[in-house]
């Protein structure tokens, strides 16, 4: 059963330079108990996509297709639903914890509001639940803790907080966006581990550019591009058999591969390239690349890539 | 620095920055002083403010142990009205600024939440007050509503709410960026509900600034109308009205006037204190990140 389809999700921004086509085309589907990750550079468009789904865009945004998550289509229910949905049925964990937590509301309301904005809990009853989650996300003497204020937490501690109020109403789909951002290599890994504990019975979306947090914590990848999904596949085979030469530059540039950069920048979200979107970077690149755009190919089960040469 | 405790909110934070600061603190303790004046005036006043004693008159403060502090033209106890006048002068200010900041704050925080139209309309209405001079303003407002302490309030809070929109507007266009105000929405909170529970905590220290300094300008303003003859009348003991009316025996009486004129520089001049050094302590750009 999947939880969460996107299906042709377009996601513009108009500006006057012209359209930003942050998202462009995306389908894919995520199962339940199934941690998905989106891999990407910077401004390739994989926190739209998030933001999409949660609908949290900006009103100027433009935005087409379906994202269909419990039996409806998200993009069509009324406001008043999306907020239900936000925080009950989907959550999601922000990038940045440290600017994510109000600095003037200590820690334990914070979640215990997060608590009763869906559930009819009386004030102490979603504190003590709150003290619950603080608990769980294995925060220290959880109960003083609760009283403090952000600023008396470390970087690792607050995101244990975001994590906490994404987990407190018990969601059955996370959106992860970056989660490890800024966090020092030890508190990295708790970090993942932590995650990997409490999203066990649950599926995720996760954001981010960082392959090995995606290698620990993720069933399948995909790799985005400009917008686009370029490959999508079990993570062990995205490892192992990587096909769109843009995959294949991206493992590259892991510090353990040798730190090989992929030649040139990201095209602008506004103009891009004809044809294959990554062909004036690519070093396999023929006259097709270059006039059409290629199309998804499952090149064996399960293995999604978007090139002419795979 | 003092050694602050561990789980102090900002609120413990500031009350200790007020102590280290010697020009708020004086500010302080000199507001505190004449609030618990004005509240105690029944107690210590020595006559009743304006029971009038014509073979009292002109008595020069010091002269008679009766009247500590002399007593005006119609033989009333000066030292008595100041005081009563510190209630009238505390409440016309505490009721003005207070109104004020509701409607201001709750103005300025819809206008820079919602932006667009709404934002253009409160803001323009903000322009367009301050395009008067407020005293003129407030002169020509208190006259249509004719005399009385009531319509001086009107017109002083006709003109105080646009610094505390203005103020709150500001602060929320660069709050309603902040993370956690889309951390909240993405856990399904209400327009509402961050505006009053993530927004407003927020928005309340330079708030506090702009009232406590409100607070000056409304007295003054308050004491300005009434010397005029739009505020207290007579026999309200209030000390714009007693200023005004010791006014024409300045050579014969001038305590009729430096009394009154010395009370309302005195609470003025506390609250500026108070409100300068509270304008240091919680600007942000002092406050040291740890």
């Amino acid at each position: 059963m999947s939880s969460l389809e996107i299906i042709d999700l377009k996601t513009h921004f108009p500006t006057p330079d012209g359209h930003v086509r942050a998202v462009d085309t995306i389908t894919l589907s995520i199962m339940e108990n199934e941690t998905f990750g989106v891999i990407g550079e910077t401004g390739c468009g994989k926190t739209v996509l998030g933001l999409s789904v949660m609908r949290l865009l900006p009103p100027t945004a433009t935005i087409a297709g379906k994202i269909r998550y419990a039996g409806r289509n998200l993009l069509e229910v009324s406001e008043a639903e999306m907020r239900r949905v936000r925080g009950e049925e989907i959550a999601m964990i922000l990038q940045n914890p440290t600017t994510s937590l109000n600095p003037v509301i200590r820690v334990g309301e914070q979640i215990a509001e997060a608590i009763r904005l869906h559930q009819g809990l009386n004030k102490r009853d979603a504190k003590k639940k709150a003290v619950e989650m603080l608990d769980a996300v294995k925060i220290p003497s959880p109960a003083e803790r609760a009283n403090e204020y952000p600023h008396e937490f470390s970087g690792g501690m607050k995101q244990r907080v975001m994590i906490a109020m994404g987990l407190a109403c018990d969601p059955a789909l996370i959106i992860a966006d970056e989660p490890t951002k800024g966090l020092d290599v030890t508190i990295k890994a708790q970090i993942v581990e932590l995650i990997q504990k409490v999203t066990e019975k649950k599926a995720m979306l996760l954001i981010t550019h960082d392959l090995g947090v995606a290698r620990e914590l993720c069933d399948r990848i995909a790799l985005m591009y400009a917008g686009e999904l370029v490959e999508y596949a079990q993570i062990k085979e995205i490892f192992e058999n990587p096909l769109h030469p843009y995959t294949r530059g991206f493992l590259g540039s892991l510090p353990d591969q040798g730190l090989v950069p992929i030649p040139g920048i990201s095209p602008s979200l506004i103009e891009l390239p004809d044809g294959c979107r990554f062909h004036p970077r690519c070093k396999y690149t023929t006259d097709v690349c270059k006039q059409k755009h290629p199309e998804m190919i499952e090149v064996a089960e399960g293995h999604f890539v978007r090139c002419f040469h795979a | 620095m003092m050694q602050h405790d561990k789980h102090d909110s900002w609120v413990t934070n500031t009350v200790a920055r007020v102590r280290e600061s010697r020009s708020a603190m004086l500010g302080l303790a000199t507001v505190v002083s004449l609030v618990l004046l004005a509240i105690f005036a029944p107690q210590l006043s020595p006559n009743d403010p304006t029971e009038v004693c014509l073979g009292d008159r002109l008595i020069s403060p010091f002269k008679e142990s009766k009247y500590p502090l002399g007593t005006d033209h119609l033989g009333r106890c000066v030292l008595s009205r100041l005081l009563y006048g510190a209630r009238v002068s505390l409440a016309v200010g505490i009721t003005v600024v207070g109104v004020s900041t509701a409607i201001g704050v709750a103005l300025g925080v819809v206008s820079g939440y919602y932006g667009g139209i709404l934002d253009s309309a409160i803001m323009r209405l903000v322009d367009a007050t301050l395009s008067f001079p407020s005293i003129f303003l407030a002169v020509v407002i208190a006259g249509m509503l004719g005399r009385g302490l009531a319509s001086v309030m009107i017109a002083l809070v006709a003109v105080e709410w646009t610094s505390y929109a203005r103020v709150s507007r500001g602060s929320v266009l660069s709050l309603k960026e902040k993370e956690f105000v889309e951390s909240a929405r993405s856990l399904g909170a209400r327009d509402s509900h961050i505006m009053t529970r993530h927004i407003l905590p927020n928005i309340i220290a330079p708030v506090i600034v702009v009232a406590t300094i409100g607070m000056a300008y409304v007295i003054l303003a308050a004491a300005a109308l009434s010397f005029l003859g739009f505020g207290a009348q007579p026999p309200t003991p209030e000390w714009g009205a007693m200023l005004n009316a010791g006014r024409v025996y300045m050579r014969t009486a001038p305590y009729l006037t430096i009394l009154p004129g010395f009370a309302i520089m005195l609470l003025v001049l506390a609250f500026n204190l108070l409100g300068d050094g509270l304008r240091d302590i919680l600007d942000p750009r002092r406050v040291v990140v740890e």
